[in-house]
C-alpha cells in the first residue's frame, strides 16, 4: 500500500516533469538550443497565477492568465534574445539563454523579494482524496495527472496531423530545406515556443498546487530536472520526454521514501551522467551523426 | 627601415623586471598601510578571481566548450585545500603545500569528470558539468564529518597574503600562456576551430580536451584554496551555480580566448560591487540584473567580448614604439642631407 501510494506520488510529480521536459524537448529539436529560461517561465507563470487570485479573479481565469503570460513572455524573449543569433555560434546561444534565465530570476527577486510566498493552491484545485480500497489518493495528484495527459495527447495530435505540426517537423529536420519549401521558419519556430511556453504554464500550474510555495529560483532546479528528463527520454522526441519525465518523477519520490532525500539532486544528475555516457542520445533519440 | 624585434632573453627580461616591479610596489603599498584590512581583501579576491577567470578561459575561451561547474572546482580545491592547512602545522612552507594539494585534488577530480564529459559537447557537457558541480556541492553538505556540512568549515588557518596570491596568480597566468603556446595549446586551438578538421590532422582530441578541462580545474582548485585562505570560513552555499555564471561572466565579458580580457574583467568586476555596495545604496539588488543584461547584450552585439581574442604584449608595444621612433629618425637624417 506504501508502495502504490508513492507511485501515484511519483507519478504526479513526473508528469509535471514530462510537461515541462516537452518544452524543453520541442525547443531543443527545433533550433538545438538548451533554452535555459523554460524553468524560470514556469516560476514566471506562478507568481502570475499569485497575483491573479491575489486581484480577486476567479481561479479559472487566473489560470487562462498565466498560461497567457506565460506564452507571451516566451515568444518576446524569443523574438529579443534568441532571434538576433539565429546565426550565431551554439556557444553565444547558449550563453544569451543563461542570460535570459538570470534575468528572470533577478528581476522577480526584486519584484517579490527572496521570501517564499503561499501559493493559493487550493482555490485551483480542491484538496480532498478519494479512497481505492483502502487507498487514499489526493484529488490534486489525480487531476494532475488527467490534465498531463490530456495535454501530451493534444499536443501529440497537434504535432502529427496538423499542418503547423507537419510544419514544426520539417524545420527540426532540416531549417534550410524547409525555407526553400516555403515554410516560414520564423514563425514556426516561435509557434514552437509558444506552444512549449503554454505546456509549462500549465505545469507551473500544477506544480505550485503540488508545492504551494513561490520563489524567485524555484523554476531553475524543475526546469533542470525536466530537462535532464528530456534527455533521458530523447532529446526532440515527445514520447520520450513524457517516458522521461515520469521516469524521474519515479526516482526522485522513491529515493525520498528510502530517506535520502537530501541526495535526491545528486541521484538526479548521476542519472543523467550515466545516461549520457551509455546512450547519448536517450531512450527514444536519433543517435546523432556529424557529417563532414 | 628595419623593424625593430626584441629577443626573446630581452622580452623575458623585461617581463621579469615588471612583475618584480608591481610585486615590490604592492607589498610596499600594503606594508605601508595604504589600503584598509577591507580592501586588502578585496585586492586578495581579485586575485583568486582573476585565477578563476584566467582557467576558466582555458576550457572556454580556448578549447570552445562551456563547463557550468568552475565552482564546483573551486569548492573542492578549497575545502581539499583548508582541510590539509588545518591538519598540518603552522608555517609557510603548509601555506604551499596546502595550495598545492588543493589544486592536485581539483584537478583529479577534473580529470574523474572531464573523461566522460567531454565525450559529450556543446550544451550536454554545459548540463553535465552543472550537474557535476551540484552533485560535489551536495557531497560537501553531506559528508558533515569531513568538510562541516551546511554551516560550513571554521577557522581555517588564514594564509593568503598579498605576495602568495600574487605569485599564484602570476604564476597561473604564466604557466597558461606558455602552455597555449606550446604544442599542446595549438592543439587545443585547433579543437575550438574545428574539432572534425583537428582530428584528420592527427590531434587526438579526446586527449586535449581531457589535457585543457584538467588544466582548468587544477588552477580553479589553487583560486579556491587561496579563497579559503582568505575568507578563514567557507560553506558550499558559496560554490554554487551562480559562482560558477559569475566567473563565466567574466569571461565572456573580457572576450573568450584573451587572457588580458579575463584579467581586466575578472579585477573590474570583483572590486566594482564591492565598493559600488558603499557608496551607492542597493546596488547589489540590481548587480545579477546588470550581470545577466550584460551577457546577453554582449553576446548579441559583440560575441567576441570586449578584447576579442587580443592579447596584451608589453613586448610587442615596445617594438611597435621603437618602430616609429627608428621612422622619424631616418626622416631627421634625410632632412640633414
Amino acid at each position: 500500500m506504501q508502495f502504490l501510494s508513492q507511485l501515484i506520488n511519483g507519478l504526479q510529480l513526473g508528469s509535471i516533469y514530462a510537461l515541462v521536459a516537452l518544452g524543453y524537448s520541442m525547443v531543443y529539436g527545433i533550433i538545438m538550443l538548451l533554452n535555459f529560461a523554460h524553468g524560470d517561465i514556469i516560476m514566471v507563470g506562478g507568481y502570475l497565477a499569485m497575483l491573479a487570485i491575489g486581484a480577486g479573479v476567479a481561479p479559472a481565469f487566473a489560470v487562462m492568465i498565466s498560461i497567457f503570460g506565460c506564452t507571451i513572455l516566451a515568444v518576446i524573449i524569443e523574438k529579443g534574445a534568441y532571434k538576433p543569433l539565429r546565426s550565431a555560434p551554439r556557444l553565444s546561444l547558449l550563453i544569451t539563454a543563461i542570460g535570459v534565465s538570470l534575468l528572470l530570476q533577478n528581476l522577480a527577486l526584486l519584484i517579490f523579494s527572496a521570501n517564499a510566498k503561499p501559493f493559493p493552491g487550493t482555490s485551483i484545485l480542491p484538496s480532498g482524496s478519494v479512497s481505492i480500497g483502502g487507498l487514499s489518493i489526493g484529488t490534486t495528484a489525480i487531476i494532475t495527472i488527467v490534465v498531463s495527459v490530456v495535454s501530451m495527447a493534444a499536443l501529440t495530435l497537434v504535432v502529427q496531423k496538423t499542418k503547423i505540426g507537419k510544419a514544426m517537423r520539417a524545420v527540426s529536420e532540416d531549417t534550410e530545406a524547409a525555407q526553400l519549401m516555403g515554410i516560414p521558419v520564423d514563425l514556426i519556430i516561435s509557434v514552437t515556443f509558444a506552444i512549449g511556453s503554454a505546456l509549462a504554464g500549465i505545469g507551473s500550474i500544477l506544480f505550485c498546487c503540488r508545492y504551494p510555495l513561490l520563489t524567485p529560483t524555484m523554476g531553475s532546479m524543475l526546469g533542470l530536472k525536466a530537462f535532464i528528463a528530456a534527455v533521458l527520454g530523447g532529446i526532440g522526441s515527445i514520447p520520450g520526454a513524457v517516458v522521461g519525465g515520469f521516469a524521474i518523477g519515479l526516482a526522485e519520490v522513491f529515493v525520498n521514501s528510502v530517506g535520502l532525500s537530501t541526495w535526491t539532486d545528486a541521484v538526479v544528475f548521476g542519472i543523467l551522467i550515466i545516461v549520457l555516457l551509455a546512450r547519448p542520445s536517450g531512450f527514444f533519440g536519433r543517435p546523432m551523426v556529424e557529417k563532414v | 627601415m628595419k623593424a625593430l624585434t626584441l629577443k626573446m632573453p630581452v622580452r623575458y627580461a623585461i617581463n621579469t623586471v615588471l612583475l618584480a616591479l608591481l610585486l615590490l610596489a604592492g607589498s610596499a603599498l600594503l606594508s605601508a598601510g595604504v589600503f584598509g584590512r577591507a580592501q586588502t581583501s578585496v585586492i586578495m579576491q581579485i586575485g583568486v578571481y582573476i585565477i578563476l577567470a584566467v582557467s576558466l578561459n582555458v576550457a572556454t575561451g580556448y578549447l570552445g566548450q562551456l563547463p557550468l561547474g568552475h565552482a564546483g572546482f573551486m569548492a573542492v580545491g578549497a575545502y581539499a585545500g583548508a582541510i590539509l592547512w588545518k591538519a598540518l602545522p603552522e608555517g609557510s612552507l603548509s601555506a604551499v603545500a596546502g595550495i598545492i594539494f588543493g589544486g592536485i585534488t581539483a584537478a583529479v577530480f577534473g580529470l574523474i569528470i572531464g573523461i566522460p564529459a567531454l565525450r559529450l559537447k556543446g550544451d550536454y557537457l554545459a548540463i553535465i558539468t552543472l550537474g557535476f558541480g551540484e552533485i560535489i556541492r551536495i557531497a560537501i553538505v553531506n559528508l558533515s564529518g569531513i568538510t562541516g556540512g551546511a554551516p560550513g568549515l571554521k577557522k581555517i588557518p588564514k594564509y593568503s597574503n598579498f605576495t602568495l596570491v600574487y605569485i599564484c596568480v602570476i604564476l597561473t597566468c604564466v604557466i597558461i600562456h606558455m602552455f597555449m603556446k606550446s604544442r599542446h595549446g595549438r592543439a587545443i586551438l585547433s579543437i575550438r576551430e574545428n574539432e572534425i578538421a583537428a582530428e584528420s590532422c592527427g590531434v587526438n582530441t579526446t586527449y586535449y580536451k581531457v589535457m585543457a578541462f584538467t588544466a582548468s580545474a587544477f588552477f580553479a582548485g589553487i583560486a579556491g584554496t587561496l579563497y579559503a585562505g582568505n575568507q578563514g570560513i567557507i560553506a558550499p552555499s558559496e560554490f554554487g551555480f551562480l559562482k560558477s555564471i559569475d566567473i563565466l561572466v567574466m569571461v565572456v565579458l573580457g572576450g573568450m580566448g584573451s587572457m588580458i580580457g579575463s584579467i581586466v574583467s575578472a579585477a573590474v568586476l570583483t572590486a566594482l560591487p564591492l565598493f559600488l555596495q558603499s557608496s551607492l545604496k542597493g546596488f547589489n539588488d540590481y548587480r545579477m540584473i546588470i550581470y545577466s543584461l550584460l551577457l546577453i547584450l554582449v553576446m548579441i552585439f559583440k560575441p567576441s567580448g570586449l578584447f576579442g581574442t587580443y592579447d596584451f604584449s608589453l613586448s610587442f608595444l615596445i617594438e611597435k614604439l621603437g618602430v616609429k621612433k627608428s621612422a622619424k629618425g631616418e626622416k631627421q637624417d634625410g632632412a640633414k642631407a
